[in-house]
């Protein structure tokens, strides 16, 4: 895996000049495999870990779990990919198990959400059937704890 | 009546020194805002699935004392750990003894086999515990330097050239706190020839085996003969993260561990058991969280060790350990004089060279057991006091 790859995945900031200076590299270099990670769409994007319950207050998110019928040609990719593009649907798998798809979307409130389901995902022709999760509280987000009760122990600053 | 407690100290405790790092201590305690690169343990927390064995343990009931030895089971899992990562094979029902850390092993080894006046050849710099532990036990500890010039490398011709008549073990600590030297197997086999040319006991503290970043770690033990003539020791507190766990062990021939048991027995019985539910854990399922953690350690040690090059503080690139051990001679202060003013003047707080023993002067210790943010900041502040000495020398010369 990329160097620097590695460093953001460890929680460095995206930002080739402190990237640079941690590797040892000039900062052009860090550029130019940022531009390389980018074009290649190893790095899809950049977005922010944030807690959702300070930060999108009231907004609703759920897990859907989605039963489709698979196509002669392509299997489960064409239906896959029309439900993965519609703006409301945060993530898309191919699951093994009881259903087809497992789609984690997010809507302004519950209304949006379940209008989403019930009129534009359930609709599509080759759905079977859907069965939905809300999501009531996070307790880990890509990683983060969000109630983190790990205490600053009193550690010595100085130790043999 | 007024009582003189002093006179009721031993004479022997009286005179032992005390730790330059405990002075440092004090003083670093006072300014809690500044960056410490002072810490000689990690900065990780431990690994949640040993912290989670520990808790289920503790749910279990599982509060009672345990065999002397350690559980069986965390001494079988040791047995197999060692093989893998050293090689030697030892009995877990007669040759390994769970202690409390490393630190207990080594005082409970030293105690074991010294009578008094024994004499027991050390490297320095080295772990601040070595020479008060001889002589708690009664021996002489006569220190080794190992050079810059080598990266404090194992330098088994100073041991040799160091021996006397009433030497009866050396003590290894590779790589090494706080130079992050290491021994080859070249150095090892000649040491090991040494040894047994000279009928002595190795005492070998493993502690920072794992983070070994170039190159093979190479126990003493695992070399030819020498599995009979060495007391392993190691434990869980670098590798594994584990400080406050206090769990270590020591692997050796029986007779020798059967005599550190009985001294562990009647001053401390056991290991705390939760510990040693936690290290079972460790040594089960905790690989994965050693590379990670050692990856980090290794990226660090890169930074630093640049920085401090750039900065012109000459500094080699320790092979192992968490420490840099970069030369302060070209500021022209001594290494306390260095580390006090550099606490004052740019809240950084490093250990001088000379807590580690004579053989540490001119040079400090600074530990990337710490945040890139933490060593980021701690660096380019090194670097701005270091060029206020140049000012400062240069108006002097005027």
């Amino acid at each position: 895996m990329s160097d620097v790859l590695t460093l953001l995945l460890e929680g460095a900031k995206p930002c080739a000049d402190h990237l640079a200076n941690i590797l040892g590299k000039e900062k052009a270099e860090v550029e130019a495999e940022l531009r390389r990670l980018e074009e290649d769409k190893s790095l899809l994007g950049w977005l922010p870990v944030f807690n959702p319950e300070k930060v999108e207050e009231g907004r609703v998110r759920a897990v859907i779990e989605v039963k489709i019928s698979p196509e002669r040609e392509g299997g489960f990719d064409r239906l896959a990919m029309r439900i993965a593009r519609f703006e409301e649907v945060e993530s898309c798998y191919l699951m093994s198990g009881g259903y087809d798809l497992l789609v984690f979307v997010a809507g302004k409130n519950l209304r949006k959400v379940a209008a989403f389901v019930s009129e534009r995902l359930a609709t599509i022709e080759g759905v079977l059937s859907t069965s939905t999760h809300f999501l009531l509280r996070p307790y880990k987000e890509q990683r983060h704890l969000l109630v983190d009760e790990t205490e600053a122990v009193d550690k010595p600053a100085v130790s043999p | 009546m007024s009582v003189d407690h002093e006179s009721f100290v031993a004479s022997h405790v009286k005179d032992l020194p005390r730790s330059g790092i405990r002075d440092f201590f004090a003083v670093v305690s006072e300014m809690p805002q500044a960056i410490s690169l002072g810490i000689g343990e990690p900065d990780f927390v431990t690994p949640w699935h040993v912290r989670e064995a520990a808790i289920f343990a503790l749910e279990k009931g599982r509060t009672s004392y345990t065999d002397n030895r350690g559980l069986l089971r965390l001494r079988r899992e040791i047995s197999k750990y060692v093989a893998d990562f050293f090689g030697p094979e030892y009995d877990p029902a007669s040759e390994i003894l769970a202690t409390v850390g490393v630190s207990e092993a080594i005082d409970v080894a030293l105690r074991a086999i010294l009578n008094p006046g024994d004499k027991v050849l050390y490297h320095e710099p080295c772990y601040v515990s070595y020479a008060p532990s001889v002589t708690l036990a009664l021996g002489e500890a006569i220190p080794v330097g190992t050079k810059p010039e080598d990266e404090f490398a194992l330098d088994p011709a100073a041991f040799e050239a160091a021996w006397e008549p009433g030497c009866k073990a050396l003590l290894l600590n590779f790589p090494t706190n706080p130079t992050g030297g290491t021994a080859n197997r070249e150095k090892l086999e000649r040491l090991a020839r040494f040894a047994i040319d000279k009928n002595l006991l190795v005492i070998s503290d493993e502690i920072y085996g794992e983070l070994t970043y170039e190159g093979e770690h190479v126990g003493i033990a695992s070399l030819p003969g020498m599995k009979e003539r060495t007391l392993l020791l190691h434990g869980f507190s670098k590798a594994f993260a584990m400080t406050g766990f206090r769990i270590g062990y020591a692997c050796g021939p029986a007779v020798l561990i059967e005599a550190m048991m009985k001294i562990h027995q009647y001053c401390m019985m056991c290991a705390p058991i939760l510990s040693q539910e936690a290290a079972i854990e460790a040594l089960v399922n905790g690989s994965d969280e050693v590379a990670r953690m050692k990856e980090q350690y290794h990226r660090r040690r890169d930074f630093i060790v640049r920085r401090f090059n750039e900065i012109g503080l000459s500094c080699h690139s320790p092979r192992g350990s968490f420490y840099a051990f970069p030369s302060i001679r070209s500021t022209g202060l001594s290494d306390t004089d260095f580390a006090h003013r550099l606490l004052r003047e740019a809240e950084v707080a490093v250990v001088p060279g000379t807590a580690f023993g004579e053989h540490g002067a001119s040079h400090v210790r600074a530990s990337f057991s710490t945040s890139y943010e933490n060593l980021v900041e701690a660096t380019d502040r090194i670097a701005r006091f270091r060029d206020n000495i140049v000012i400062e020398d240069a108006a002097a010369a005027v």
